[in-house]
């Protein structure tokens, strides 16, 4: 395997026998890029450069630190200072934060170095990267569909061989509906368990940084660098810290995972269905208990979560004005024309549907309808959860309804694009973590995925049956994207 | 009808700057001043991606002020987003607190105008941040943003329509002040803002049940400017109604200089302000230990130093209320007292001198530049006869222009009483030279020409002179002619 | 759900947006069709439920009175369309 095929865990153990350096480790991921960019269009900005030189210190500065040096790509709405931070808006072509993010002041920590910015849909708002203002980033196991989104720009860059690994965020399913389009490993935390602080917020009670990796071992390594409780964030929990790389080998015999029988109705693709269905029985013949179970709010939960997440974004989205910084008109002639201009030409057409909605599920008039029935909806669903995980230790479904679907095929349907977050939806509405893991491809060769769901901070849990799983069935080694055209 | 028939209605919302040496979410310093833009931080200017974090001090600096004024603390409180759009507002929304104030149900005591007790009850005190400030910009016509303001925390203390006048607002407005200042949570400088109103005024006829359409003027610091702005309203809202018209529900700004109010044009549509439950912030619980906590650490309220200064001190009920109605003044005059052992004369500096000069000079206690000390050696030296009344009156006003040790004023300006027998002798003869009627009005009775005479003496040596010793040395004089 | 013209033109108004024509009609169209579906909310068994506000119960986290300066006025003003005297630069506000 060439070496921007392997897995971070790979690629330290080889590091360990000294069989590759680091330097070899970053001119491959460069080389990588210069070959597949140009076809996947992974990145909004390049820092290859940077990364160059950042290595070239940490070898003359002899730091030795397990993960120095290694690079990684992430996803355009984290904040890095120095580097612009667009959020893939032309509000923020420009930009370049004053200051870096808690998840980069991590990754800065262990020197790690950063190859770029990877695209996504505009502020993080859609399902396939298409709304991103720059570019459209295109899905490396058939260059004709869409990468998921909105960490679109993070999987395809993981899937595609440009990064070892990447940060995404999720808000809705963000992290995961792209890993499973990839086919790569999408881990969204418990919400609390990593700092929001620099993340360009979309909702902020749903927001939560993830990762995206090659398999679950690198999820691990990566969860452990950016997890824990930050001052800056009171949303943050305190809690004792995890070596998750530790929880990984406990097996599954006499786990009980319980299969929501919601997801598995109509709305479900067939090749999907009988995909999640093997999974089950790969599980059933490791030890695990499997029931199914009934979740029966994935609907009120998706209503919910346009409500909620609209609402907040609208609130969020408030301070682009072209004031202190961003995009700022050409034409006007007053404040209000300042304003009304800057955010009118600054902003997306999917960002003003949801700024719209949301502004109107607040306005006066209809809070108590929209947005206070849905923060009771949010208490429903969470109770449901709750009672499911009192009989299992994770809850088992598919990431998405269907494989990556062809790009602008969807563009002008955007409720049907909301529909297709059923899945991953109820996960931030109950702030629970969950893990998508790639299982098969269907009969056109795209990835499937399926999700695990866990109790509060039960990431341990999630990533142990994951890494089962995976044990078994090694997709990385029976499936490569192939960059169809 | 006239003015006599209608009944005034008022409320007042009070935005007092707390005294935190942080803003309410982020680190930069509150401190007034400072070059544009230089108390900042990525979080108090909104860049994409920060988060607030709630200032410990606000909390408490907050139930103070309720426990200070009756309130009910709340045990399950949050904090919510207010969504409108200006420029000195860097988020798009100001967090404040909508339906879960931190304190509820207070009131406080003033005096009606037949000198009754009256409470003016409380709605509610709640926190929020405080805007930027927008400077104009002389030669570009255009308008400048400057954030440092912004993030300052605030208590908007409500109170409810109980207000009947505007000497009732007044007193309630300089009652809550001096509380304000007594528990140290704000240091009210009205000058600086950090103590303003929005006063609300509506009338209706006497006898109505419904309350009239009220009008607000926002932003008002100053008492003089609140008093004349209640009055133009309740003469104005009197000539509308009496002439047919209706009052308008509006913002109005006052205008001191034309002392008129105007209608703020541009909030013409009503405000949608889309109140939500902040998501960036936890919820504030406070437990009973924490709330008995900071109950125990409330200072000295006025009502009871007030009543100390009239047990220990015997001053009478009029000076204990005048020196208590402020705490700058009260903590003055505890100071001189404690330096001086002499409250009497302590007082009657402050409420006559000092109290006239505040009035003159249109000044706050609490920017009274000397201090007790120096008060407290003026006393002194009046008492060991360095300098008269006439002097020390002359040192006070001079303390207000150059503070220093009143002995070195005295020293530099020449003004150390005369009390060498034989220099004032020689005075004292000069004048009765030249006085000779004054002497026969004296001889026949008239006890008083004494008084004229030590006057002329005072005059001559510009009130150096040692008035008793010339007393004592006219009469010797006169008795030997 | 019927969502009219005026509706839109004022929601957009709240939230300092310009809508053309076109936009008006398309925003209606999905914001009635997005709502129609969201109305299922209406139909959650959720009677006598308390609001989520906080995901965890998480509460009373607060941060100490204490002076920190993180950023230079360099810093913050680098982003700036346009600035003037170490200020943000704007069209004139008449109070």
């Amino acid at each position: 395997m060439e070496i921007y095929e392997l897995t971070v865990h790979e690629l330290l153990e080889k590091l360990d026998k000294k069989e590759i350096t680091k330097k070899e480790i970053l001119t491959s991921f460069q080389n990588r890029i210069k070959e597949k960019e140009k076809d996947v269009q992974a990145f909004i900005t390049i820092t290859d450069k940077q990364a160059e030189e950042q290595l070239e210190e940490i070898e003359k500065e002899n730091i030795t630190t397990r993960l120095a040096g290694l690079p990684i790509g992430i996803k355009d709405n984290i904040c890095t200072k120095g580097v612009k931070t667009t959020c893939a808006s032309r509000m923020l072509e420009n930009f370049i934060s004053p200051y870096d993010a808690t998840v980069m002041e991590k990754i800065n920590d262990e020197k790690m170095v950063s190859l770029g910015k990877l695209n996504m849909d505009e502020f993080a708002m859609g399902g396939s990267t298409e709304h991103s203002y720059f570019k459209k980033t295109k899905n490396p196991w058939n260059l004709n569909k869409v990468p998921g989104g909105s960490s679109g720009g993070s999987a395809a860059a993981v899937a595609a061989g440009l990064v070892p690994w990447a940060l995404g965020s999720d808000t809705g399913g963000s992290v995961r509906q792209p890993a499973s389009f990839c086919g790569v490993v999408g881990l969204k935390p418990t919400y609390g368990l990593i700092s929001r602080y620099g993340l360009v917020a979309f909702a902020s009670s749903l927001d939560q940084i993830g990762t995206l990796t090659k398999d679950v071992e690198d999820a691990a390594i990566l969860l452990n660098v950016i997890a824990g409780h930050d001052e800056k964030d009171t949303t943050s929990a305190t809690r004792e810290k995890i070596d998750y790389t530790k929880v990984l080998n406990k097996g599954v015999k006499g786990l009980r995972i319980g299969i929501p029988k919601e997801y598995f109705g109509d709305g479900i693709n067939k090749e999907v269905k009988e995909a999640i269905n093997k999974v089950i029985k790969q599980y059933q013949d490791m030890g695990a208990i499997v029931e199914e179970c009934s979740l029966d709010v994935a609907d009120y939960a998706l209503a919910t979560y346009y409500i909620i997440a609209c609402a907040e974004a609208s609130s969020n989205l408030g301070r682009f004005d072209g004031i202190r910084y961003g995009y700022r008109t050409k034409e006007f002639s007053n404040l209000k024309e300042l304003y009304k201009n800057s955010r009118s030409e600054g902003f997306g057409e999917e960002v003003k549907r949801r700024i719209i909605l949301g502004t109107y599920v607040l306005s006066s008039g209809y809070y108590d309808a929209y947005y206070k029935k849905a923060q009771q909806v949010r208490t429903l669903v969470k109770n449901e959860f709750e009672k499911n995980f009192k009989k299992y230790d994770v809850i088992l479904s598919p990431t998405a309804p269907n494989v990556a679907f062809d790009l602008a095929s969807k563009i002008d349907n955007p409720l049907e694009m909301y529909l297709a977050d059923v899945c991953t939806v109820p996960v931030n509405i109950a702030g629970l973590p969950a893990i998508s893991i790639p299982c098969g491809v269907n009969s056109e060769g795209m990835p499937i995925g399926f999700q695990l769901i866990g109790n509060h901070f039960e990431e341990a849990t999630i990533l142990n049956v994951a890494h089962a799983y995976e044990q078994e069935r090694k997709f990385r080694q029976n499936y490569k994207p192939e960059f169809k055209k | 009808m006239s003015r006599e028939d209608y009944e005034v209605v008022i409320g007042l919302e009070v935005h007092a700057e707390l005294s935190t040496k942080t803003k309410i979410f982020c680190s930069c310093p509150t401190e007034f001043g400072g070059e544009p833009n230089t108390h900042c931080c990525p979080i108090c200017m909104a860049m994409p991606g920060t988060l607030p974090v709630l200032n410990e001090k606000v909390v408490e600096y907050a139930v103070k002020a309720g426990l200070a004024t009756n309130c009910e603390i709340s045990r399950d409180s949050k904090n919510d987003r207010k969504n409108y759009f200006y420029p000195d507002l860097p988020k798009a929304y100001q967090i404040s607190q909508f339906d879960k104030p931190l304190c509820e149900n207070g009131y406080i005591e003033i005096e009606d105008k037949n000198e009754q007790k009256k409470k003016i009850r409380l709605t509610r005190i709640h926190i929020e941040e405080d805007a930027g400030k927008l400077n104009h910009d002389d030669f570009g016509g255009g308008s400048l943003v400057d954030l440092n303001r912004a993030g300052v925390p605030l208590i908007e203390i409500v109170s409810e329509p109980d207000i009947s006048s505007s000497d009732e607002a007044e007193k309630y407005l300089r009652k809550l002040k001096s509380i304000l200042e007594y528990i140290e949570v704000s240091d009210c400088k009205m000058q600086e803002g950090s103590f303003r109103a929005d006063v609300n005024v509506s009338i209706r006829k006497k006898g109505e049940k419904k309350l009239g359409t009220r009008t607000e003027m926002k932003n008002m610091n100053s008492f003089r400017s609140i008093v004349r702005g209640i009055e133009y309203e309740i003469d104005r809202q009197i000539d509308v109604i009496e002439s047919g018209g209706k009052i308008e529900q509006e913002t109005l700004r006052w205008d001191d200089v034309s002392g008129k109010t105007f209608s703020m044009r541009d909030k013409e549509d009503a405000q949608d302000y889309r109140y939500f439950p902040e998501p960036d912030l936890v919820a504030i619980r406070l437990t009973e230990e924490y709330i008995a906590n900071v109950k125990s650490s409330l200072p000295e309220l006025p009502e009871s130093r007030k009543q100390r200064y009239l047990d220990k001190y015997k001053l009478t009920e009029r000076e204990a209320k005048l020196i208590t109605a402020s705490k700058y003044l009260s903590n003055l005059f505890e100071e001189t007292v404690l330096k001086t052992n002499n409250p009497k004369a302590a007082c009657n500096w402050i409420l006559s001198d000092i109290s006239r000069i505040l009035n003159e000079k249109e000044i706050e206690p609490n920017e009274i530049p000397f201090t007790s000390d120096n008060l407290a050696e003026l006393i002194k030296l009046i008492e060991k006869g360095t300098i008269s009344s006439a002097i020390a009156k002359k040192v006070i006003e001079e303390l207000f222009e150059n503070p220093k040790e009143p002995s070195k004023i005295i020293e530099e300006k020449g003004w150390i009483q005369i009390s060498d027998e034989g220099a004032i002798k020689e005075i004292v003869l000069k004048i009765l030279e030249t006085n000779p009627q004054s002497v026969q009005d004296y001889k026949g009775g008239k006890d008083k020409a004494i008084g004229f005479l030590v006057g002329q003496a005072m005059k001559q040596t510009k009130g150096k002179a040692n008035p008793q010793m010339l007393n004592k040395l006219f009469i010797e004089e006169i008795n030997k002619m | 759900m019927q969502v009219s013209k005026e509706e839109i033109l004022h929601i957009a108004k709240l939230a300092d947006l310009n809508l053309q024509e076109d936009e008006v009609q398309k925003y209606r169209e999905n914001l009635e069709e997005i709502l129609n579906y969201a109305n299922i909310v209406n139909n959650a068994p959720i009677n006598g439920l308390e609001e989520t506000i906080s995901i965890d119960n998480e509460c009373n986290v607060f941060r100490k009175d204490e002076v920190k300066q993180t950023s230079t006025l360099e810093e913050l003003l680098q982003n700036a369309p346009d600035s003037q005297n170490g200020m943000f630069k704007i069209p004139k506000v008449i109070n």
